[in-house]
């Protein structure tokens, strides 16, 4: 019998708010982060696209000037979700070679490497700071992490596009059932609200281009909706081997019942139309977490907003989770804080474990006329009551390069009521 | 060109920024790895700093004789003009 693993601490920071309590209310209540942009940037280089979903407390407001001078924007914002989900566990004393950190990011570095760059071309190697490369490469954020906590069973770094903060649980699962460790740190930051990427999203057509209505711009589902909102900031989840989270009293979420990964190997941006990796990632973390598809009450989708993507994966619940689709409320959370990419799955984790802890599945914004196509139940308006019992949720994730990454979290209840 | 003093002070500032250690602990008889704890990449980015602010070239090989604040800011005195 494979070692459990359960959920006993959340961390966050992200356009709807700085810190998990902050978006639990938010995500209930059902806000936008997404806001015109102010930067000179966005005129200066005339980008088609004038909204993002920035953080709603920048990390440097939380970290020290002299730690944050050394560290990425998505590393800063790695680090302040950790923190606020290692204190959120509780974990007073633990053996630091059996913590593990697995910690993704869908695109790294990019602001140090682009002012790097700029420096170059602008002053020469000589201003080039010598602290460039360690902060740009992709394993900083788990390598930052894995300072701060001291944990030395390894730091991993899954790189899958969209799909990496997702994928980040399924190495975390893997390491404490495999016994390589008994706690994880694991999750996925992503700061990219930056000309470049913001220009080649917007080339691809992938971004929504609402720019009289920004608020509006992230509209999963809905028919008239014309592409994704970017967005920034890093989730936590600390995971932990049953016995050891028991044996210590901690508070549990959830399991972390079971998790798959596949690839489409179809095309390198365009999902699948028959959603067939994505159904074989769905079926396969239902399998991991011995689960049928009657056990789910609940799915975080992925949902980004394209008008490409959602349906696909509509197709693909409905192949793995057949006519009990019907029963399952579905939220898209990315309408209201848009699409963090490698730290979206993350993200979105933080609020799957919190819906079936709480009972209550966060609100989907923005869907006026919903796609014929896409006749999913999607909560709207106000959060739904998730049912009594043993109860499973699951969160989407799927990336560029055909990533799909399915996380399966169980409760056992009772339902905890919010603070 | 830059007095002891000014030159003191502006380094004292460069390394306040890279370090966050308060400026006054920046005196002339202190060793820069030994009494302020500064590693070999925050050095080299406070001699790239230093280079900007005095308009001055310090060469690679000379950074590994500046010990102490005080021998920073005899080179800096030294190399204006230049």
């Amino acid at each position: 019998m494979a070692r459990k693993v359960v959920i006993t601490g959340l961390g966050a920071t992200t356009p709807i708010g700085g810190d998990v309590p902050t978006l639990w209310k938010n995500a209930l209540k059902g806000v936008s982060g997404t806001h015109t942009l102010t930067d000179e940037w966005v005129e200066k280089y005339a980008l088609p696209v004038h909204f993002a979903a920035k953080a709603s407390t920048p990390a440097t407001d939380v970290l020290s000037r002299v730690e944050a001078k050394r560290m990425d924007p998505s590393t800063q914002f790695a680090v302040v979700a950790a923190r606020e989900a290692w204190k959120d566990s509780g974990i007073e004393e633990v053996d630091h070679d059996r913590l593990a950190v697995a910690f993704a990011t869908g695109i790294g570095g990019v602001w140090t490497l682009l002012d790097a760059w700029d420096t170059l071309r602008e002053k020469g190697p000589r201003r080039v700071l010598p602290m460039t490369v360690p902060m740009l490469m992709p394993n900083g954020p788990a390598a930052a992490v894995s300072l701060d906590l001291g944990a030395r069973a390894g730091a991993h770094t899954p790189v899958s596009a969209c799909a990496s903060g997702t994928e980040a649980l399924h190495i975390a699962l893997e390491l404490i059932r495999s016994g390589k460790a008994d706690v994880v740190m694991a999750g996925g930051a992503e700061a990219a609200i930056h000309p470049m990427p913001m220009a080649s999203f917007a080339a691809m057509q992938a971004l929504s281009k609402r720019n009289d209505s920004p608020e509006t711009a992230s509209r999963p589902y809905d028919i008239s909706r014309d592409g994704f909102v970017m967005g920034e900031g890093a989730g936590a989840l600390v995971l932990e081997a049953e016995e050891h989270a028991l044996a210590r009293g901690a508070r549990i979420y959830g399991e972390l019942a079971g998790t798959a990964v596949t690839a489409d190997a179809y095309h390198i941006t365009a999902p699948d139309p028959q959603g067939l990796g994505a159904t074989r990632a769905l079926k396969g973390a239902l399998y991991d977490a011995r689960a049928l598809p009657e056990d789910v009450v609940h799915v975080n989708a992925h949902a980004t907003s394209t008008p490409v993507g959602d349906k696909p994966e509509y197709t693909a619940l409905k192949a793995a989770l057949g006519d009990h689709l019907e029963n399952v409320c579905v939220s898209a959370t990315k309408s209201q804080m848009g699409h963090l990419l490698g730290a979206s799955g993350a993200v979105e984790s933080v609020l799957t474990a919190l819906a079936v802890y709480h009972r209550l599945a966060p609100v989907t914004i923005n869907l006026e006329n919903q796609d014929p196509e896409i006749p999913l139940d999607v909560v709207t308006g106000t959060p739904r009551e998730l049912p009594e019992g043993e109860i499973m949720a699951l969160n989407n994730s799927f990336g560029f390069g055909g990533h799909n990454a399915v996380v399966a979290i169980r409760s056992t209840g009772p339902k905890v009521e919010m603070a | 060109m830059a007095s002891n003093e000014e030159i003191l002070a502006g380094l004292a500032e460069i390394v306040n920024e890279e370090t966050g250690l308060a400026p006054e602990a920046v005196e002339l008889d202190k060793s820069f790895t030994d009494d302020l704890d500064i590693d070999s990449i925050s050095m080299m980015t406070i001699v790239v700093n230093a280079e900007e602010k005095f308009d001055v070239k310090i060469p690679d090989e000379e950074v590994k004789n500046l010990k102490t604040v005080g021998d920073a800011v005899s080179f800096i005195e030294g190399a204006q003009g230049k």
